[in-house]
C-alpha cells in the first residue's frame, strides 16, 4: 500500500509541475483535472471518504467544466477544423 | 439581478404610482401636471477649452508647481508613509500571528479535549454516526452557514456579472439558432440518457444519508450540479428550462437559505442559552435521525446544486 501511495504522490507532484509548466491551456486544465482525480484517491487512503467525494465532484468535475467553459468563452480553444481551412486558404 | 421591463408593464407597478407621487406629475389637487424634461447638458468647444486653460492658471499659481518645495516635500513624504504604513500593517499582522498558538503542540485544548470530545460523545449529542457530517452541521453549524452565505453571494456576483436580458438572449439565438445547440453527438447523449439518473439518485442518497454514511450537503449538491451540467451539455437548455428554470432556481435558491437560517437559529439560540431544543435525535443508524442534520443537509444540498448549475448556465449562456 505504501508503494502505491508513493506512486500516486509522485503523480502529484508531476501534474503540478506539468500544469504550470505546459504550454496550451486546455491541456493544462486536463492535467489539473487529473491532478483532482489522483487527489481524491489520496483522500480515500487517508481516511477521509467525505473530502473525497467533494474533491471527485467538485475539483474533478465542476471546476474543469467552468474552466474549459471559460476557455470556449475567450475563444482561447483553437477548432481543429477551423485550422485545416486556414492551411486550406494558404 | 434586475430585468429590463416594458413601459406599459411598469406603469402597472406599484414602484411607478410612487415615483409618480414623488415627482407630482400625478397632483391630488391639479390632477395631471405636465413635467418638462431639463435640456441636456452640452457646451461648445471654447467653452471647454476656456474651462481646461483657466484650472491649469489657476493650479499653477495656487500651488505654485515650480518654486513650491512644501508640496515637492509633501508628495515626497506621501509615498514614504504610504511604503511605511504598509510595513506597519505586515508588521501588526505578523505579530499578532506570532501569538497565535503554534500547530501540533500536544498540549493545547484543540489537539486533545476538543477531537476526544467529539469522538466520545459526539454520537449521543448528535445522533449522527458520521462523525465529520455531525461535527460540521451541528457543533460547527455557525461556520456552514457562513460557508452557504458565500456560495449565495459568489452565485448573485456571478449573476451581476454575466447574466443578459432575456429579450437579448431571445434574439441572439433566433439570429444563430446554431450557437447554443447541442451538436446532437450521439454518443453524449445515450451516455448521458443512462447516466444521469443514476447521478440524480446518487447525489440524493449522498444527501439523505449524510448522518449516517460519508457525503453530506455539500457533496451530494456538488454531485447533483454536476449532474445537471451533464444534462444541459448533452440535452441543450431548451429540455432543461422544462423542469430548471430561473423561477425555479430563484424560489429553490433563497428557501433553502431561509430554511436553513431559520434552523440555524433557533439551534443556535437554544444552545447557547442553555434551553432544551424540541428536535428529537432519533435512533442513531436510522435514515430520521441527527436531529437538524438532515433538514440542514438537504437546504445546503439544494443550494450547492443550484449554484452549480447557475454558474455553468451564466458562463454558458448568459442567463438561465
Amino acid at each position: 500500500m505504501t508503494v502505491f501511495t508513493c506512486i500516486l504522490l509522485g503523480f502529484l507532484v508531476i501534474c503540478a509541475v506539468g500544469a504550470s509548466l505546459s504550454k496550451s491551456l486546455l491541456n493544462t486544465i486536463l492535467i489539473f483535472m487529473s491532478y483532482s482525480l489522483v487527489m481524491s484517491v489520496i483522500w480515500i487512503l487517508l481516511e477521509s471518504p467525505d473530502l473525497a467525494i467533494t474533491e471527485a465532484a467538485v475539483g474533478a468535475g465542476v471546476t474543469t467544466v467552468l474552466f474549459v467553459v471559460t476557455l470556449k468563452k475567450i475563444h482561447a480553444i483553437i477548432r481543429e477544423d477551423k485550422t485545416e481551412e486556414d492551411k486550406d486558404h494558404e | 439581478m434586475s430585468k429590463k421591463v416594458s413601459q406599459e408593464e411598469y406603469e402597472k407597478t406599484l414602484s411607478f404610482r410612487l415615483k409618480r407621487w414623488l415627482d407630482g406629475t400625478k397632483d391630488p389637487f391639479l390632477d395631471t401636471v405636465e413635467m418638462k424634461v431639463q435640456a441636456p447638458f452640452s457646451e461648445s468647444q471654447d467653452d471647454v477649452e476656456r474651462r481646461i486653460r483657466d484650472r491649469e492658471v489657476i493650479a499653477g499659481k495656487v500651488y505654485d508647481r515650480e518654486n513650491n518645495t512644501g508640496m515637492r516635500l509633501f508628495h515626497r513624504l506621501y509615498k514614504i508613509m504610504s511604503v511605511l504604513f504598509c510595513l506597519f500593517l505586515v508588521a501588526m499582522l505578523l505579530e499578532a500571528v506570532s501569538w497565535l498558538p503554534p500547530v501540533g503542540e500536544a498540549d493545547r485544548p484543540v489537539n486533545n479535549e476538543v477531537s476526544a470530545r467529539y469522538i466520545e460523545s459526539g454520537l449521543q449529542e448528535t445522533g449522527a454516526t458520521n462523525i465529520v457530517t455531525g461535527m460540521i452541521l451541528t457543533y460547527r453549524a455557525f461556520d456552514t452557514f457562513g460557508e452557504t452565505n458565500v456560495l449565495f453571494i459568489s452565485a448573485c456576483c456571478v449573476m451581476v456579472l454575466l447574466m443578459m436580458d432575456e429579450a437579448v438572449l431571445k434574439r441572439q439565438e433566433s439570429q444563430n439558432d446554431r450557437k447554443l445547440e447541442p451538436k446532437n453527438d450521439v454518443i453524449l447523449q445515450k451516455s448521458a440518457f443512462v447516466l444521469c439518473p443514476v447521478i440524480f439518485i446518487f447525489g440524493i442518497y449522498v444527501i439523505l444519508n449524510g448522518q449516517l454514511s460519508p457525503g453530506g450537503g455539500f457533496s451530494g449538491g456538488a454531485i447533483l450540479g454536476a449532474g445537471l451540467i451533464l444534462y444541459v451539455s448533452a440535452f441543450g437548455f431548451k429540455k432543461t428550462q422544462r423542469f430548471f428554470n430561473e423561477k425555479v432556481y430563484l424560489v429553490a435558491k433563497t428557501t433553502s437559505l431561509v430554511m436553513y437560517g431559520l434552523i440555524g437559529s433557533y439551534f443556535y439560540i437554544t444552545g447557547a442559552n442553555g434551553i432544551e431544543n424540541h428536535i428529537p435525535l432519533g435512533l442513531p443508524g436510522h435514515i430520521l435521525s441527527g436531529g437538524i442534520i438532515l433538514p440542514i443537509d438537504i437546504c445546503v444540498g439544494i443550494e450547492v446544486a443550484c449554484t452549480m448549475y447557475a454558474f455553468y448556465a451564466l458562463f454558458r449562456r448568459g442567463g438561465l
